[in-house]
């Protein structure tokens, strides 16, 4: 009798240890989901932001259509990636979104009456804080995924992440790209 | 990341029981000194209760009659945009639920503080005239620190710590009135025999109520300070940025003084607000806040580090101040650390100025050395010394930073070149005609410069 309330005991605590376990993953991975959709909301954001601030450009730049025509492309691009929610690719799309508008800021140096608009100035401290969290939030998301990928590879949570198929997930970066195309100058 | 840190806290918790434990002893001791026979278990009780009392007014009303009582305006995204997107950036980079709310104080002093024990519904004051003397960056790193008290629940576990410091002191001066008045009251005891007059029981009694209050003391300062430094590591962290915080601590510490906080409050706040002018003189102030040269001298080489985690912030502590662990091995391994990032451009007006000023002061032959805790010292021609002591944190600065050396150039001729070591501070080295000193601003970018005594070229190198 005592011997099968003892194996009772054991097999109860066995299984509350494998609960608290399945449940300490779950939650890791549910940090990673959220922090993601930080991702997801800034990068949207800076997709709204795009043609507002190319609106208010245009009207003092007349010459630069090119370079109006690189960031929308880029950005519709970046959108496309966004909904296929493949975290490389959004990656890759984002520095070339990145690349594309560092170099119309750029050109707005040419223009001081544009850099006096009031309506630019509220536009590009949106933008360069929209940017800035987007940072911020990858930071957020590389810690939650370094903390989960552990959590799947370190033993005793490796088993629980193997029987329920719990996988690594992906680091976000971003490349900077404007330093692989630095600008050509000819004297 | 951020759980682990909050789980991460044995050793204050060990102090906080360490204080209740003084706490339940005092007020037990008072009730002996009352009544010997039961007045120890009554005391005891009721100190506890006293403190619970304390405690839970302090958790549901806290800095909220602060915040009402000062006007202190909420921000909106509308109101000031800047404030409100770098509040933002933040609870995005610690991964906070909520976003806490933001107050701004009509006050000229320059300081920030915390507050909400519950995270969920937290706050973060900042005064007017922080706000106009910083930049974004500055800011930013202020910011940082605030939310990090929020984010390690310094606010809760601080509050408990100064109500119970608040209770333990005041049992004392109890206990210390109470054991004259059984003095007095001697000889109606001794008739009754009661232990409570012995003498060997009234000097414990003493010894107890003017030890306790100092033993609680010194317990409240060490996590306070403790605290500060993790706040401070935390914010370099979620920044990517240590010399934002930095040159903001320099900039509050000339002026952090402000009129409406309680003592309780006070290690919530950036930079001890109960001092002015930066004179560490006060007690108090010194107590609650490790010194700003020290919390600067650390970030600033955080920052020429290149790679800001965790780990390494808790090497440099260990070097600069002492060797304790402020975190435990599990979260510094944890912690991979992250690239230091670009500065962002906007500059304020006043530091446009000052780089236009001290131009001027290099031209006249002023020797603008920049120490490593963040100070710049200019030097009037005159000087001759070729070593002083920093003001500030009593480092050795040697007066020239570089010297010359010459290589063939490309045509065959020898040429004087000087390599520059930082792009970040003045750098200077004496021209071989010794009668000219070259002053370098961490803004010169030209290839080269030119003795204006004797003629000579030196070109410039820069790093990589």
């Amino acid at each position: 009798m005592t011997f099968v309330l003892i194996f009772l005991a054991v097999l109860v605590v066995c299984a509350i240890f494998f609960f608290a376990l399945y449940n300490k993953l779950v939650g890791l991975r549910n940090i990673v989901k959220n922090s993601w959709s930080q991702i997801d909301v800034q990068l949207k954001r800076r997709f709204d932001l795009i043609p507002n601030l190319v609106e208010t450009a245009k009207g003092y730049m007349k010459h630069e259509n090119e370079t109006f025509v690189k960031v929308t492309e880029a950005r519709a691009a970046a959108m496309s990636a966004i909904g296929k929610g493949n975290v490389k690719e959004v990656g890759a799309a984002a520095a070339d979104l990145d690349a594309s508008l560092a170099k119309m800021l750029m050109t707005f140096e040419n223009y001081p009456e544009l850099k006096a608009n009031q309506n630019f100035i509220a536009l590009q401290e949106e933008l360069s804080s929209t940017e800035n969290k987007i940072a911020f939030a990858r930071q957020a998301y590389n810690d939650a995924v370094m903390v989960f990928n552990n959590a799947v590879e370190m033993f005793p949570t490796n088993i629980i992440a193997g029987m329920f198929s719990f996988k690594q997930s992906d680091f976000f970066e971003i490349e900077k790209k404007e330093e692989k195309e630095a600008p050509k100058v000819n004297f | 990341m951020w759980e682990l840190i909050e789980k991460n806290k044995r050793k204050s918790i060990a102090v906080l029981i360490l204080m209740f434990v003084l706490m339940t002893l005092l007020s037990g001791a008072i009730g002996f000194a009352i009544e010997p026979q039961y007045g120890a278990y009554w005391g005891a009780a009721f100190g506890i209760l006293l403190w619970a009392v304390q405690s839970l007014v302090a958790y549901f009303l806290g800095d909220d009659i602060v915040l009402h009582f000062n006007m202190a305006v909420v921000v909106t995204p509308e109101s000031s945009p800047q404030l409100y997107n770098i509040v933002e950036e933040m609870k995005i980079a610690s991964g906070l639920a909520v976003m806490p709310e933001i107050y701004i104080v009509q006050s000229p002093g320059l300081n920030a503080f915390a507050t909400g024990i519950r995270p969920q519904k937290s706050a973060i004051c900042v005064t007017s005239g922080l706000v106009e003397s910083l930049n974004r960056d500055e800011l930013q790193g202020v910011i940082a620190h605030e939310m990090s008290h929020i984010l390690n629940r310094d606010v809760l576990f601080m509050t408990f710590a100064g109500v119970m410091l608040g209770t333990i002191t005041m049992l004392s001066n109890a206990l210390l009135r109470g054991t004259i008045f059984a003095n007095s009251d001697r000889r109606s005891r001794k008739k009754n025999n009661i232990p409570g007059s012995h003498p060997l029981v009234i000097i414990v009694l003493l010894l107890l109520a003017v030890f306790a209050p100092v033993l609680a003391r010194i317990f409240y300062f060490t996590i306070s300070k403790k605290r500060e430094y993790l706040a401070d590591a935390t914010a370099a962290r979620l920044t990517r940025y240590p010399i934002g915080l930095a040159s903001a601590l320099q900039k509050i510490a000339k002026k952090s003084s402000v009129s409406f906080v309680s003592k309780i409050t006070a290690p919530m706040f950036i930079v001890n607000p109960h001092f002015a002018g930066g004179d560490e003189d006060s007690v108090f102030a010194a107590s609650t806040h490790p010194p700003i040269y020290k919390r600067i001298a650390i970030l600033t080489q955080l920052q020429h580090g290149g790679t800001v985690s965790l780990g390494n912030y808790q090497k440099i502590y260990e070097k600069e101040v002492e060797k304790s662990q402020l975190l435990s091995n599990a979260v510094l391994k944890a912690d991979t650390g992250e690239k230091i990032r670009a500065q962002s451009v906007e500059e304020t007006a006043a530091e446009s100025a000052k780089e236009v000023g001290d131009i001027l002061l290099a031209n006249a032959g002023f020797k603008i050395l920049t120490c490593e805790c963040g100070l710049k010292i200019k030097l009037p021609p005159s000087s001759t010394a070729a070593k002083i002591n920093c003001p500030r944190c009593k480092k050795e600065l040697c007066t020239e930073s570089g010297v010359l050396s010459s290589t063939a150039s490309e045509d065959g001729e020898t040429e004087l070149v000087f390599k520059r070591t930082t792009l970040t501070a003045w750098e200077s080295f004496p021209c071989q005609c010794g009668k000219f000193t070259f002053q370098l601003s961490p803004l010169f970018r030209g290839t080269y410069a030119v003795c204006k005594r004797c003629g000579t070229k030196v070109k410039i190198e820069y790093p990589e």
